[in-house]
């Protein structure tokens, strides 16, 4: 087993720029979940939402390394990483709301969000599913010479369903340029997944099945993360096949909408929060030598533009009910019969 | 002219488009150096390459997901699962994300791909070999169901298949392979939802789909003996439905018979019969009648297998029944 914790373990230095970009991302997704909760709270927010508050800087390290063409599947957890491959924050915001302007006209929802002109190529709500679709993505790449890396986030809970075991075998034998993330966060949903998972690593103890390294980084280090998926990354491109990464990070709140998340032990919830990689790379930025003034422009830049997002979300349209039996055919319509 | 059996037609249809069309790949089980477990695709693999015909591991759900991928990213891939009962190990790729993703996105997501497979019985597999799915994937909004009678048809609705942006679940019948057509030369291209008349006649409309077509009209030439005039129409694809078609012919015959090769229950046939009582009742001069395989998994005996799917001798008796009603 291989472990990448340290970027300059692997002599990456990473230029200030991008490390303030990194910061900015994370800001982005943390004040837009926490406003995203707080609306379904208002009732604005309808049916559920997956909040991936404390897992930021897994989405943030890998949207900075990928390329434009790149493409991104992941899971109903997926405010966060459509919104740092570039999606619109007001349309993302309004998809939420179930208005008119959302990213997905309202058809799609908290579970489904996509922004397929950024590289976001959905949000996919039944557990695993995504593996098998990102790894025929990455075949087109290949077949097509595309260059193109595809890059897919799941959560340990789908390391236990048959599509993931389908996909990282389909992967390997193809030799497809994909990069599997798993994203631990310790619970499948509201049950640990330690106590349903045969090898402690659920993921990269797999890894070896498939011919794969296993490999384990701190998903809450954001600098871990952005040098793991530059070498990821190249990895793929170069045509050596695909990686399987496992993430480990933690989520701050419940599975889902309203649940407290009671089930976790308080100690681990306090020890985790503790190395919430919001403010932990924050203090490294300082230490480093940035500017507080340029980190406090940076926060009133990221709370302004949810700020604004969300203004726009709530004054937007609902749905012109003519849309309902759109967009089932190519043809733009739903008609199945003369 | 050629003699072509349902089964060359497969690979013909399949290489007419891969020849056409850079961007048509074609992955499965077996579908490659051993040209398939029904031989439909023997040659592709040494005409076109390893890169577009390429065999994959048992694993329907990296199939089928394969395909979608793909098709979301420049390839019109064409699939094949080798029996259409194992639709059932992959639900989840073709009814939730294939089928949904397109509306779900608005419209950002397109899926020109084809998921050909083997459906139905007469094979003596079994009942988990032999099931008529067709009703499954007619449920679900967002698949295009086709299922061809006969070897010309499989080319041209293939083509059609494939040349679609929507995705399309196309259900060859297995019992049908051997069976043999005189084929023109040259590229065949048909549309989708347009039926066609298998059998002109002005007594009785019968409606059939894939095996119950060549039935239907062997019955209607026995009944033809007997002063009855059936016309048979061939639905060809269930999504989309050509029921143009199928009132014109009823505003003519004012007779209805629905046959089905699938267990009863909310068969193609219901929604069809629901839709002439809805618009042609007056049309009608008699009772509308669904004939189906009985309301069981399919058995494997030859005796029980022929007694439970719809036969010509069946057709025949309850046509006549509708006929002298």
């Amino acid at each position: 087993m291989t472990s990448a914790t340290d970027s300059s373990a692997i002599g990456l230095p990473v230029p200030t720029e991008r490390l303030l970009e990194l910061y900015r991302m994370m800001l982005d997704a943390r004040l837009f979940e926490e406003k995203a909760h707080k609306l379904f709270f208002e009732g604005l927010v309808k049916g559920t939402s997956h909040l991936a508050l404390g897992q930021e800087a897994v989405a943030a390290g890998f949207a900075a390394a990928m390329r434009p063409d790149d493409l991104t599947f992941c899971t109903y957890r997926g405010h966060t990483h459509t919104l740092l491959r570039g999606a619109d924050m007001a349309a993302l915001m309004a998809e939420l709301l179930g208005r008119a302007t959302g990213c997905c006209g309202g058809k799609g929802g908290s579970m489904h969000l996509t922004d397929v002109a950024v590289g976001a190529m959905g949000s996919y709500a039944i557990v695993g599913a995504h593996l098998p679709i990102a790894t025929g993505a990455a075949w087109a790449a290949q077949a097509r010479g595309s260059g193109q890396v595809v890059v897919v986030f799941f959560g340990d809970g789908a390391t236990n369903i048959g599509a993931f075991h389908e996909a990282l075998n389909f992967a390997a034998v193809w030799k497809l340029p994909v990069v599997f993330v798993c994203e631990n966060n310790l619970y499948m949903e509201y049950t640990p997944i330690g106590s349903v998972t045969a090898v402690p690593n659920p993921a990269a103890d797999r890894a070896a099945t498939y011919g794969l390294d296993g490999i384990i980084i701190d998903g809450n280090d954001v600098e871990a993360v952005y040098a793991a998926a530059v070498e990821a990354l190249a990895h793929a491109r170069s045509g050596d096949g695909p990686l399987l990464i496992e993430a480990k990070t933690y989520r701050h709140g419940g599975h889902s909408r309203a649940d407290p998340g009671t089930y976790r032990p308080d100690e681990e919830v306090k020890a985790w929060l503790d190395r919430d990689p919001i403010p932990a790379f924050r203090s490294r930025l300082e230490a480093e030598g940035v500017e507080s003034a340029t980190l406090a422009e940076i926060e009133a830049a990221s709370s302004a533009a949810v700020d604004a997002a969300t203004e726009d979300a709530r004054n937007a349209p609902f749905p012109d009910p003519a849309t309902l039996e759109t967009q089932v055919w190519a043809d733009g319509g739903s008609r199945w019969r003369t | 002219m050629a003699d072509l059996t349902y089964r060359q037609a497969v690979g013909r249809g399949i290489a007419q488009e891969m020849a056409r069309d850079p961007r048509v790949y074609f992955i499965g089980e077996d579908i490659a150096a051993a040209g398939g477990v029904f031989k439909t695709t023997e040659g592709l693999h040494e005409r076109f390459g390893p890169d577009r015909v390429r065999d994959t591991p048992i694993s329907e759900e990296a199939i089928t997901g394969a395909v979608m991928g793909a098709a979301m990213n420049g390839l019109r891939p064409i699939a094949e699962i080798m029996f259409s009962d194992f639709f059932a190990t992959c639900w989840d790729i073709v009814a939730n994300q294939i089928a949904k993703a397109r509306y779900m996105t608005d419209g950002q997501i397109t899926l020109p791909l084809v998921i050909r497979s083997a459906n139905g019985g007469g094979a003596r597999f079994g009942a988990q070999h032999s099931q008529a799915m067709e009703n499954w994937a007619m449920a679900v909004p967002g698949l295009k169901v086709v299922a061809p009678s006969n070897p010309r048809d499989v080319i041209g609705l293939l083509a059609a298949s494939v040349r679609a942006d929507d995705p399309v679940i196309f259900l060859e019948q297995k019992s049908l392979y051997a069976s043999k057509q005189d084929v023109p030369e040259g590229e065949i291209v048909d549309e989708l939802g347009k039926a066609t008349l298998a059998r002109e006649g002005s007594d009785v409309t019968v409606v059939a789909l894939a095996a119950m077509v060549p039935r239907a009209v062997e019955a209607a030439e026995i009944l033809a003996g007997r002063g009855v005039d059936v016309e048979v129409i061939d639905l060809r694809s269930l999504v989309p439905l050509d029921m143009t078609t199928v009132l014109r012919s009823v505003a003519k015959t004012s007779r209805l018979v629905t046959v089905e090769e699938n267990p009863r229950l909310c068969g193609w046939g219901a929604e069809v019969t629901s839709i002439v009582t809805e618009e042609a009742f007056y049309d009608l001069d008699a009772p509308t009648l669904r004939i189906t395989t009985p309301h069981i998994p399919l058995p494997s005996a030859d005796t029980l297998e022929d007694l439970a799917m719809p036969s010509s001798a069946t057709i025949v008796t309850q046509i006549q029944r509708v006929a002298n009603g």
